[in-house]
């Protein structure tokens, strides 16, 4: 028999199943969170931030991602405050230079700009690097890693010079079975499913250049 | 079996008396400085001279020679104490051992020329223990490595070694060696200050086989090295520490892990390791009573961030050393999502002085809520560099000035950083505060790990707080955004302060971007690295709004924003600064006034620094315009007698 605890989130009294987030008990109970970097196949990975919201435990509150934080007997969630929403838009601002094109955000992205009064453009002038239009929520990544189990693409780099690429031992590894493309929320990887790149390179390109 | 193997507490007692016993009395110690920090200074050359020469003055049998790990006093490499009467030699050169050798070992005369010398009084001072640098101090977990070869377990058990691991395992149940560290208040070391007897209490008592327990050395704060030394220094301690925790814990599974740019502490925590488990005093039926653990020394690839608890479990298990989501704490579900007890060399090294000397002489250092001693690494400006240990509640003044000797060059103090880049800058008007914990967090920075960077007044604080931004930007995982983009744009918006673009409104734009990164990130890395950000717009704001608005750098540091011009009434030609500017910026000649092409000047300071100090004709200066070059042809007034 599996354990239900009770829990409140957005002043709801909600009973969830022990062992599940509050971003599935939350969605369980159809209070939306916004989340870039969530997918349901994928472990929570918890990077994107935007799915943050208050957990008071306790007579404590503090910051958790939601994906991520297992519910709790008594725990009282709010997915929306002034400090959540403030936290939101900062997020919004600062990632969106990165995923800029012609200059507009688009998808997701330029929702949640609008419903969290983002200015896209705020640090539009200091960002010095060629967008890279990824924003490295990793749902390709691990979705290669987790589901399809080839390991063909994964990070590299550290701090700001973090990014996506094939890895080059194991790019041929690549099933081009395009979820990476599909799923990616910002559209950076290329539909077709022979025309996966990452990084500028694309299987083919490996394969050429290994033989 | 090897037949050192210790069977049981008993033989371990044998031992330590044989091994005393061998001893000569009347037999004296040279011991070397070997740490990272002497050996830079030719440690190893001063080391093998005296060992040379006591054995060609056949004064083997009389005399010692001993390599031990780091003493503390960096700054007067190499260091060398002839014992037992503590003589204790500083800045000793290779070409000065022969001297000592004759002198000091031969005819007990001492040498003055290598002594301390009180820089207020002129008087020499032959002791170790009469040197401010060391009397002030209360050195526990250090002190032992002045005696210690760490290569040799021997002189780490003659000393007491294994002692309270012997007496753990003989005497006490786990669930007492996990009182006793619990009533010692005893918090962990490695800059969160979380008690650790609760941590190990977490591990114990959490489901799951097997546990395991994780020395951290994986120091990586910008000019810390207190858990390299005393890795390198006293492995032994460390090891004791951790055998005898893994016990309270219930715990037969470790892991050492130390960044490889440490190879010295590597190689010394192997060989430990290894004298350790010959020994019987690791592996299988320690000492005889049954209790099996075994240990893994892990070399880390060398990244800051890997020194976050989930990150180094992470590269433990062979993955990319990046903090995960750690909402069940990693005492509960930690390598391989089994229990894992994490705590810092130096809190490892605490445990076999809490078992041996009991919760309540521990409780009698320190202050409330912060009991015993801590290392500190004291770098920077100021006049005594090096390792220090005291108890926690001394003042930062006490440690800069009465430690530290206060600034160097008679020049002005003007901020410490302490806690590496998760802490933040404190100015003088704070330097009454006790330092331990609980304080520092209070005025914005933190105790963290120990690193301690006295700043002159010849720093800029914008320049410094962007410095450790950039820090961050190369050594964050990037995993999360407001780490990674808030780091990003921190960096250009000081940037652009430093380079004389900032704007109205930049600092509000920091503050803002730093509440994002301390609420939203994924690790405390990220939550915290905007702090010696947000300490400097606190303390030194006024510094930021000249940068801003005037374009002006008070410290004269930022390059954008200097200038460096010469006074026609001062130079006397002297050519000096002609010839070593770097882009021949500098016009003049033989009798005629020397003047700086501002067009051509990278400001890099060169003429500053070579025109002679009783001239003192190239000025820096910062916000004001430059004086236009002398007319051409103008000539020296020379000075009278000059």
């Amino acid at each position: 028999m599996e354990k239900l605890l009770t829990l409140e989130i957005d002043k709801r009294q909600v009973r969830v199943r022990e062992g599940m987030t509050v971003l599935e008990a939350a969605r369980e109970a159809d209070i939306e969170i916004p989340t870039l970097c969530y997918h349901e196949k994928l472990k929570p990975y918890g990077v994107c931030r935007i799915c943050s919201v208050e957990v008071e435990k306790e007579g404590h509150v503090r910051i958790v991602a939601s994906c991520g934080y297992p519910v709790g007997e008594g725990l009282i969630i709010r997915t929306h405050s002034p400090r959540i929403d403030r936290i939101r838009k900062g997020i919004i601002e600062l990632m969106a230079p990165a995923v800029m094109i012609d200059g507009d955000v688009a998808g997701e992205i330029k929702k949640l700009a609008e419903e969290y009064g983002a200015d896209v453009h705020r640090f539009e002038s200091r960002y010095r690097v060629t967008p890279s239009r990824c924003i490295l929520c990793g749902i390709c990544v691990r979705y290669c890693d987790e589901v399809a189990g080839a390991h063909a693409i994964g990070f590299v780099g550290r701090g700001i010079d973090r990014r996506v690429v094939f890895f080059p031992e194991e790019a041929r590894a690549c099933i081009t079975c395009g979820a990476c493309a599909e799923l990616c929320p910002v559209s950076k990887i290329a539909a077709e499913t022979d025309f996966v790149v990452f990084d500028g390179f694309t299987v083919d390109d490996w394969l050429t250049r290994k033989s | 079996m090897s037949n050192n193997r210790l069977a049981s507490p008993g033989e371990l007692e044998k031992l330590r008396a044989a091994i005393l016993s061998r001893r000569n009395p009347n037999r004296r110690v040279v011991t070397v400085c070997s740490g990272t920090g002497c050996q830079s200074y030719g440690a190893k050359v001063v080391f093998q001279k005296f060992a040379a020469k006591v054995r060609s003055q056949g004064l083997e049998g009389k005399v010692e020679v001993k390599a031990t790990g780091c003493h503390g006093f960096c700054e007067k490499g190499v260091v060398v104490i002839i014992l037992p009467e503590e003589i204790c030699y500083l800045s000793v050169k290779p070409d000065d051992v022969s001297e000592i050798v004759s002198r000091t070992l031969g005819k007990k005369e001492i040498i003055e020329r290598l002594l301390y010398t009180d820089p207020n009084t002129g008087k020499k001072k032959a002791k170790e223990s009469d040197i401010p640098f060391y009397n002030n101090q209360n050195r526990i977990i250090f002190g032992n490595n002045k005696y210690i070869d760490p290569k040799n377990i021997e002189d780490y058990i003659s000393l007491g070694g294994y002692g309270a691991l012997s007496r753990a395992l003989s005497e006490m149940t786990p669930e007492q060696v996990l009182e006793e560290v619990k009533r010692a208040n005893l918090r962990g070391r490695g800059g969160g200050g979380f008690p650790t007897g609760m941590k190990w209490e977490e591990t114990r008592n959490a489901p799951g086989e097997p546990k395991y327990v994780i020395v951290n050395c994986d120091e990586g704060d910008p000019g810390a090295y207190m858990d390299r030394s005393l890795m390198e220094g006293n492995p032994h301690s460390v090891i004791e520490g951790l055998v005898t925790g893994a016990y309270a814990i219930g715990s037969h599974d470790g892991f050492i892990y130390v960044r490889q740019e440490y190879p010295l502490a590597c190689e010394n925590v192997e060989i430990a390791l290894k004298q350790a488990e010959e020994y019987g005093l690791m592996g299988g039926n320690i000492l005889g009573l049954g209790f099996n653990f075994k240990v893994k020394v892990h070399r880390g690839a060398g990244a800051f961030v890997s020194g976050e608890s989930s990150a180094l479990m992470s590269a433990i298990e062979g993955k990319v050393g990046e903090p995960g989501l750690k909402y069940i704490h990693t005492a509960i579900q930690g390598v391989k999502d089994k229990p894992t007890c994490l705590c810092n060399v130096e809190t490892w090294a605490n445990i076999p002085f809490i078992i041996n000397r009991g919760a309540d002489w521990f409780n009698s250092i320190g202050t409330e809520g912060n009991k015993g001693t801590k290392i500190f690494s004291l770098v920077g400006k100021v006049n005594n560099t090096g390792l220090v240990e005291v108890p926690m509640g001394m003042t930062l003044k006490q440690i800069i000035y009465d430690i530290g000797g206060g600034i160097r060059d008679g020049k002005k103090f003007k901020g410490v950083q302490t806690g590496g880049p998760s802490g933040g800058i404190i100015p003088e008007k704070y330097l009454d505060t006790p330092v331990d914990f609980d304080q520092l967090t209070k005025l914005g920075s933190m105790m963290g790990s120990g690193g301690m960077v006295v700043m002159d007044e010849d720093t800029c604080m914008v320049d410094m707080a962007r410095y450790f931004i950039e820090f961050c930007c190369g050594e964050s995982c990037g995993k999360c955004i407001p780490c990674r983009e808030g780091l990003r744009m921190l960096r250009e918006i000081l940037t652009d302060i430093c380079q004389g673009r900032g704007q109205e409104g930049d600092i509000e734009e920091i503050e803002d971007i730093a509440e994002v990164m301390k609420e939203a990130s994924l690790c405390a890395l990220g939550q915290t690295a905007a702090n010696p950000v947000l300490t400097t717009l606190k303390y030194f704001r006024e510094e930021y709004e000249a940068h801003i608005n005037e374009k002006r750098c008070p410290a004269k540091v930022c390059k954008d924003l200097i200038n460096f011009y010469i006074d026609p009434e001062k130079c006397q030609a002297c050519i000096i600064c002609l010839k070593n500017c770097p882009v021949e910026a500098i016009n003049g000649g033989k009798d005629l006034v020397h003047w700086i092409d501002q067009e051509k000047c990278t400001r890099c300071g060169t003429c500053f620094e070579v025109c002679p100090p009783r001239f003192s004709a190239v000025i820096r200066s910062s916000g004001e315009p430059v004086p236009p070059p002398p007319p051409e042809g103008t000539r020296v007034v020379r000075k009278k007698g000059g």
